[in-house]
């Protein structure tokens, strides 16, 4: 139940800037990819773009193709929500429902999907999904308190329970991290390790470390200067990417000397 | 070299923060002293009306006899307005927020705002000269088609200036005030909670369900209780639509007042007890428009826990 992904010549523009340029990248099934580069750099922007969460900025748009298992996620008549439930998304800050309870938080994206769940079924589901983000012994007795009232760590693990709830093919993960403290980080990166045996992940991160612990495949992306596309720089092997790149510009960001 | 011991501070900087600590202090007082004030007013003056003997009241039936019909008349007022304007005024202020183009959404929000600045006297000339003679014939149509129910019973009103005229009118004057309110609420909804629904396979529609308007609901609740404030407190709209009478079930008869107009049309020729009874009056309003406001408090604080400020 996970699908790889194909993108061919990208471009994603902001009105009529270029903010992304001519991306070419595979992503195979069922492993982790991440993507690092300085910011401002488009690995972000890009990432919104294989969940079509793009569109929710005004004049963002898109040329080019995504390929879902072959499906061009912008082809003719293909609707964006049926692309998000497939294709599921972490954010940079933890956003649970603030006016759901725990319970309701995860139960949110099936009960778009699928109306009528009997509450045994939707039991089942809480819990499986709860264990999957390595958060249901955390919460399991009070599922029926607001998602709010967790921590920073826990509310990003829920965020994800809530993701893997509606068993997407793909999650997307933007900085998942980035508002976290180092113990939440380790449980989040554990998480991701156990989340690859079922999902396709792609996790953008600022963190090379991280990118080098939880990936086994790296791109990197930067940007020539300020007011130009980001590109693709380079994509490989994480282990290529961090120990003999390629690029002088991967070399150079990796080892720490500029960016 | 100079040493800063611990003990010695600045000076101005203290004095500043004394200051301003004691001016909001002073505004604080200041808003309970004057709702003390008028209360106090109200009581003192009100009470040779709640004392004295029944048949000196207006009606010659004492000050309850008197007060109940036009307590029920001044809600039924209000009702109308809230019933009409609350739905009108969300899916506006819904329209302005998520759904209009940018531009038609800032020139609909000026106009709605422009909605606020019409004095209440203009809307009540509209409302008698303009909406009442219009609607008649609606009314003419509502006594003979649903007549069966008690609050459209005939025969209608011939001028059309009933209850329901004067309640339309409140609606529309209480709008602005919903719309704006909700508005400001609706754009406010944390990104955040509007992208995590969308990530999810929400529609837009799902989206607006799932995480604006739970997170809008106090907000809501608090702009439909300003609302209902300025519908149950409008006295010149309702003095110059309504043509009062006895009070009535039917909407759509000529009959029913409310007690802000009855305070107004009455106060220029009052004199002694007429006065008292008067501003009993005013003193039952403000203790419903108190009342309101505290189960709306309380509607507000019963889901604090999800509200999302903790």
């Amino acid at each position: 139940m996970s699908k790889r992904i194909d993108v061919k010549d990208l471009n994603v523009y902001y009105g009529k800037f270029l903010a992304v340029e001519d991306v070419n990248i595979n992503i195979d099934a069922k492993s982790v990819t991440a993507f690092i580069g300085p910011s401002g750099c488009g690995k972000s922007t890009f990432l919104r773009t294989l969940n079509r969460m793009h569109e929710v900025i005004p004049g963002a748009r898109v040329e080019g193709e995504v390929l879902l298992d072959g499906d061009n996620l912008y082809g003719p008549g293909v609707d964006p929500v049926t692309v998000r439930s497939q294709i599921g998304m972490v954010f940079q800050r933890p956003n649970p429902f603030p006016t759901m309870s725990i319970r309701d938080n995860v139960l949110a994206g099936v009960k778009l999907n699928n109306q009528k769940i009997s509450k045994g079924e939707a039991d089942a589901l809480v819990e499986r999904s709860l264990r999957g983000a390595n958060l249901w012994n955390e919460v399991k007795d009070r599922l029926a308190k607001p998602g709010s009232g967790l921590s920073g760590g826990q509310q990003q693990r829920l965020c994800i329970a809530r993701a893997i709830a509606v068993e997407p093919q793909v999650i997307l993960m933007d900085e998942p991290c980035s508002a976290l403290d180092p113990i939440s980080t380790l449980a989040i990166e554990d998480l991701i390790n156990e989340l690859k045996d079922q999902y396709t992940v792609v996790i953008v991160t600022h963190n090379m470390q991280q990118a080098a612990r939880v990936s086994e495949k790296t791109a990197f992306f930067n940007i020539a200067g300020t007011g130009k596309p980001g590109k693709l720089i380079e994509y490989g092997d994480t282990h290529t990417i961090f120990s003999n790149p390629t690029e002088k510009a991967t070399e150079d960001y990796v080892s720490g000397r500029f960016g | 070299m100079t040493t800063t011991s611990l003990t010695s501070s600045r000076g101005a900087g203290r004095a500043g923060d004394k200051v301003f600590s004691g001016a909001t202090l002073a505004a604080g007082c200041l808003i309970l002293a004057v709702l003390f004030g008028v209360a106090l007013f109200l009581v003192v003056q009100a009470f040779p009306a709640l004392t004295a003997s029944p048949d000196l009241i207006k009606g010659g039936e004492g000050f309850f006899a008197y007060i109940w019909p036009i307590v029920i008349g001044t809600l039924i007022a209000a009702t109308i307005a809230l019933v009409i304007a609350t739905p009108i005024a969300i899916g506006v202020a819904m329209f302005i927020s998520h759904f209009a183009p940018r531009q038609l959404a800032s020139g609909l929000g000026y106009v709605v705002d422009l909605l606020a600045a019409i004095p209440s006297v203009v809307y009540g000339a509209w409302g008698a000269a303009f909406l009442a003679k219009e609607i008649s014939p609606a009314y003419n149509w509502l006594a003979s088609n649903m007549g069966w129910l008690p609050i459209f019973q005939g025969p209608a009103s011939a001028t059309g200036k009933t209850i329901l005229t004067a309640g339309i009118v409140l609606a529309v004057m209480i709008l602005p005030i919903i719309t704006s309110l909700t508005r400001e609420i609706f754009l406010q909804t944390p990104k955040l909670h509007e992208e995590a629904s969308l990530a999810l396979g929400a529609t837009r529609w799902e989206m607006i369900k799932m995480a604006v308007l739970p997170f809008a609901r106090p907000g809501i609740i608090s702009a439909v209780m300003l609302g209902l404030g300025r519908a149950l407190g409008e006295t010149m709209a309702v003095a110059l639509v309504l043509s009062s009478g006895a009070l009535t079930a039917s909407l759509i008869q000529t009959g029913n007042q409310t007690i802000a107009a009855e305070i107004a049309l009455n106060f220029p020729e009052a004199s002694g007890l007429q006065v008292s009874t008067l501003i009993a009056a005013g003193l039952v309003l403000f203790v419903i428009t108190l009342g309101v406001n505290m189960i709306a408090r309380w509607i507000i604080g019963r889901h604090k826990e999800f509200s999302g400020a903790n």
